[in-house]
């Protein structure tokens, strides 16, 4: 079976509209450029479709194993007969499920976006960034090897940084916009490195061959990489660890998330895409795809295990107190990503409680959904009374009902409520959790209830709480363009729990045997419905409940309503220490060296022209007298000296 | 003609061409510069005939090129012309002094 022919169009689809849209949006299609963005997407996700449908039900097996299948590849650059950069597909159970997710959560996007963007001055820039993004995205997704991986991971860094800074006649956005990239370029440095050393170690940059030579234990390079190491640390954890802090940064992991609630200064929509359903689960992806090799270093694993579970945990916290509603559902992706990383992590070096492998690409499946559902809803909120804060909505649910019961639907589904999405991909979690260390398990299970807590705290805020005092020039809920991707996404939201995922997706491609114990389903529940009705006591009715708890926890309510002072704790160390020991140094160096050497050349030159372009005197008598000269002078030369 | 001595001549061709030589240096007059650059032509034209007479007799190539270099001079002459009627236009004088735009 061919794969090629048609997987290369799903990425180069939203490329072509970025082309089409970037070079001639902004004066051809000015109001077609949304219709033609979503077009050319919907294409591209029916093929993702297509192909899911083809990998998993019809030819993605052999025996009972899903097979990892290199669509085609392409040597780009070739350096010698081993080291050489393709490009690549790569298709296997989890890039075949992102596929889908990314192509699916960016068309309702897309949609969202044609009521939500309408009528901005740059529409067609902005759907033109949204194909790059998507591009980017799904040739990440598709890589089949590590370096590819890093140039798209790169540019999807660069399409988010577009897309934060979208509204760029706002100081704010443009700040979000450079914190988030400089952040994760940071973090990307870790991962260069890391792709430096396994591909040092591994000798390739190919995927299955860099998994397959680095684990198989008799060979060579398996050897070196786990005998080899630096500062009592293996090469191997050495290199993954730093794979993982690129990860760690696009993923907005403690101690490098403090980029992805500032970037909900962009679009609602792109929010809902870029950050809270694909681009920010690409460092999940990441540590999935590689995991083959963190499962041979401990160490990796358990640094994945303490980041992933105290972003959780971190995260949910700072969520009770935001205001901003975007604010509150960013910390809430960044704890729900903490669940994935976690799972991951606590997967044991030798296979056991491999569920978490599982269990972490479920809820990042069922996550994209009702997470990027609300999103989308708290768009359509701020659409709608044109203002983030909390204090400004209540009571809305009279005005919005399609709005309204889709947001409640997400929340049901992230608080993990029987039956939605959220309840069967956490439940796996917790499970992984609980059969492999309880201390991550009793923070998670914290989690959870914070989770329910903070999600029904901005559900009652918006849609209860006090009467709704609407501007006379408020336009409704929005077009159909904006409510139909709700209603669909609430769809996948109850739906998407239902798949069998094990049996698609497992760490060895063989079906994966789940045993859902209804007796560990209690506790979760129990804490999802106590967080829920804790929110509903507290926020359902205009009271002065939550000024009384914020009075009580006075201290931790508000270290935790100042995000636990982490950006201070940043701007500290980048302005007071980097700037002025390094920063001011190397600008002295690059002013007065630097710019000093290239000064003096220019002016050496300059003064030298001046003396001599006295020759240029203009005159045509000057220059025959000259030029008689040298004939006079050269037939002297030849006649008399140079014999 | 047989008489006459390629020396007095040669002296002839000799101080033609450096009469021309001198007039293209001081002449700020742009045609009496023309006029001069065809005197140093002329020069050659007698070098050219005269040494293809008293050198090679039986033959016809410097008298050949002297055919040329008089149509080539008519040519230079009347492209010459129309560049100074040019500068003439723009500058109401053929003076070469001043044309100097293109100086520094």
């Amino acid at each position: 079976m061919n794969y090629s022919s048609y997987i290369a169009l799903i990425p180069l689809l939203p490329l072509a509209g970025f082309v089409l849209l970037g070079l001639f949006g902004r004066k051809y299609f000015k109001s077609a450029a949304g219709i033609i963005g979503t077009l050319l997407l919907l294409g591209s996700a029916l093929l993702s479709l297509y192909t899911a449908y083809q990998y998993f039900l019809v030819n993605g097996k052999t025996g009972d194993t899903y097979q990892t299948i290199t669509a085609f590849k392409y040597t780009w650059l070739s350096f010698s007969d081993k080291v050489s950069i393709d490009m690549g597909v790569l298709l296997d159970p989890i890039s075949v499920m992102m596929l889908v997710v990314v192509t699916f959560v960016s068309l309702m996007v897309h949609i969202f976006s044609l009521g939500y963007m309408k009528g901005e001055e740059r529409f067609a820039t902005y759907y033109a960034f949204l194909g790059l993004f998507t591009f980017s995205m799904l040739g990440l997704v598709l890589s089949s090897n590590l370096f590819q991986i890093y140039m798209f991971w790169e540019l999807v860094g660069v399409s988010s940084f577009l897309l934060i800074g979208y509204y760029f006649d706002r100081p704010s956005a443009v700040a979000a916009s450079k914190k988030a990239f400089i952040v994760t370029r940071f973090a990307d440095l870790g991962f260069l490195i890391g792709i430096l050393v396994l591909a040092f170690y591994g000798e390739t940059l190919d995927f299955q061959t860099l998994l397959h030579t680095l684990t198989t234990q008799q060979s060579a390079q398996h050897v070196a990489v786990v005998t080899a190491s630096f500062a009592g640390v293996t090469a191997l954890t050495w290199g993954v660890t730093l794979l993982f802090m690129g990860g760690a940064g696009k993923s907005a992991m403690f101690p490098l998330h403090i980029w992805l609630p500032d970037a909900m200064e962009g679009p609602t929509p792109v929010s809902a895409l870029i950050h809270a359903a694909t681009m920010v689960v690409a460092g999940v992806y990441l540590v999935a795809r590689m995991f083959p090799l963190f499962a041979m270093s401990q160490s990796a694993l358990d640094v994945v295990t303490v980041v992933g579970a105290s972003s959780a945990v971190i995260a949910a916290i700072i969520a009770c107190t935001q205001t901003d509603i975007k604010r509150v559902l960013a910390y809430s992706t960044m704890s729900q990503i903490g669940f994935m990383m976690f799972s991951l992590g606590l997967i044991k070096a030798h296979g056991t409680y491999s569920v978490g492998y599982t269990a972490s690409m479920f809820h990042l499946f069922t996550h994209a959904f009702f997470k990027s559902l609300l999103f989308l809803g708290a768009g359509s909120v701020i659409h709608m009374v044109h203002s983030n804060e909390m204090k400004d909505m209540g009571g809305l649910r009279k005005y919005m009902p399609i709005t309204h019961i889709t947001f409640l639907i997400a929340c049901l589904a992230i608080a993990g409520i029987w039956p939605f999405a959220g309840f069967f991909s956490k439940e796996e979690i917790l499970l992984t959790a609980y059969q492999s260390n309880k201390i991550v398990y009793g923070i998670a299970l914290l989690t959870s209830g914070l989770t329910a807590f903070y999600m029904f705290r901005l559900y009652f805020s918006i849609f209860w709480n006090k009467e709704a005092h609407l501007h006379g020039d408020s336009h409704g809920e929005g077009t159909w363009s904006m409510k139909l991707p709700l209603l669909i996404l609430a769809v996948c939201s109850i739906a998407a729990g239902l798949i069998p995922f094990g049996s698609y997706v497992s760490i060895n491609g063989k079906e994966l045997e789940s045993h859902m114990d209804l007796s560990f389903s209690i506790a979760p529940l129990a804490m999802g419905i106590g967080g829920i009705l804790l929110a509903m006591w507290m926020y359902r009715k205009e009271n002065n409940k939550p000024q009384q708890v914020a009075t009580t926890l006075n201290g931790f309510y508000k270290a935790a309503y100042g995000k636990f002072y982490i950006d201070d704790l940043y701007l500290f160390v980048t302005k007071k220490v980097v700037f002025n020991l390094i920063g001011r140094p190397a600008a002295w160096v690059d002013r007065n060296i630097v710019d000093g050497l290239m000064n003096g050349i220019a002016n050496a030159t300059a003064t030298v022209s001046n003396w001599i372009k006295g020759v240029q005197s203009g005159k045509v008598q000057n220059y025959t007298l000259y030029f008689f000269g040298g004939v006079v002078a050269l037939a002297v030369v030849f006649i008399y000296l140079w014999k | 003609m047989s008489g006459i001595p390629i020396y007095q001549i040669l002296i002839v061709s000799t101080a033609l061409f450096f009469i021309g030589m001198y007039g293209l240096f001081t002449r700020r007059n742009m045609i009496t510069m023309l006029m001069s650059v065809e005197l140093i032509l002329n020069s050659v034209n007698i070098n050219f005939v005269v040494f293809n007479k008293y050198l090679y007799p039986g033959q016809l190539d410097g008298l050949f090129f002297t055919i040329f270099i008089i149509a080539i001079a008519a040519a230079e002459a009347a492209v010459g012309i129309a560049i100074i009627i040019n500068l003439y236009r723009n500058h109401q004088s053929i003076d070469v002094e001043d044309a100097s735009e293109m100086k520094y």
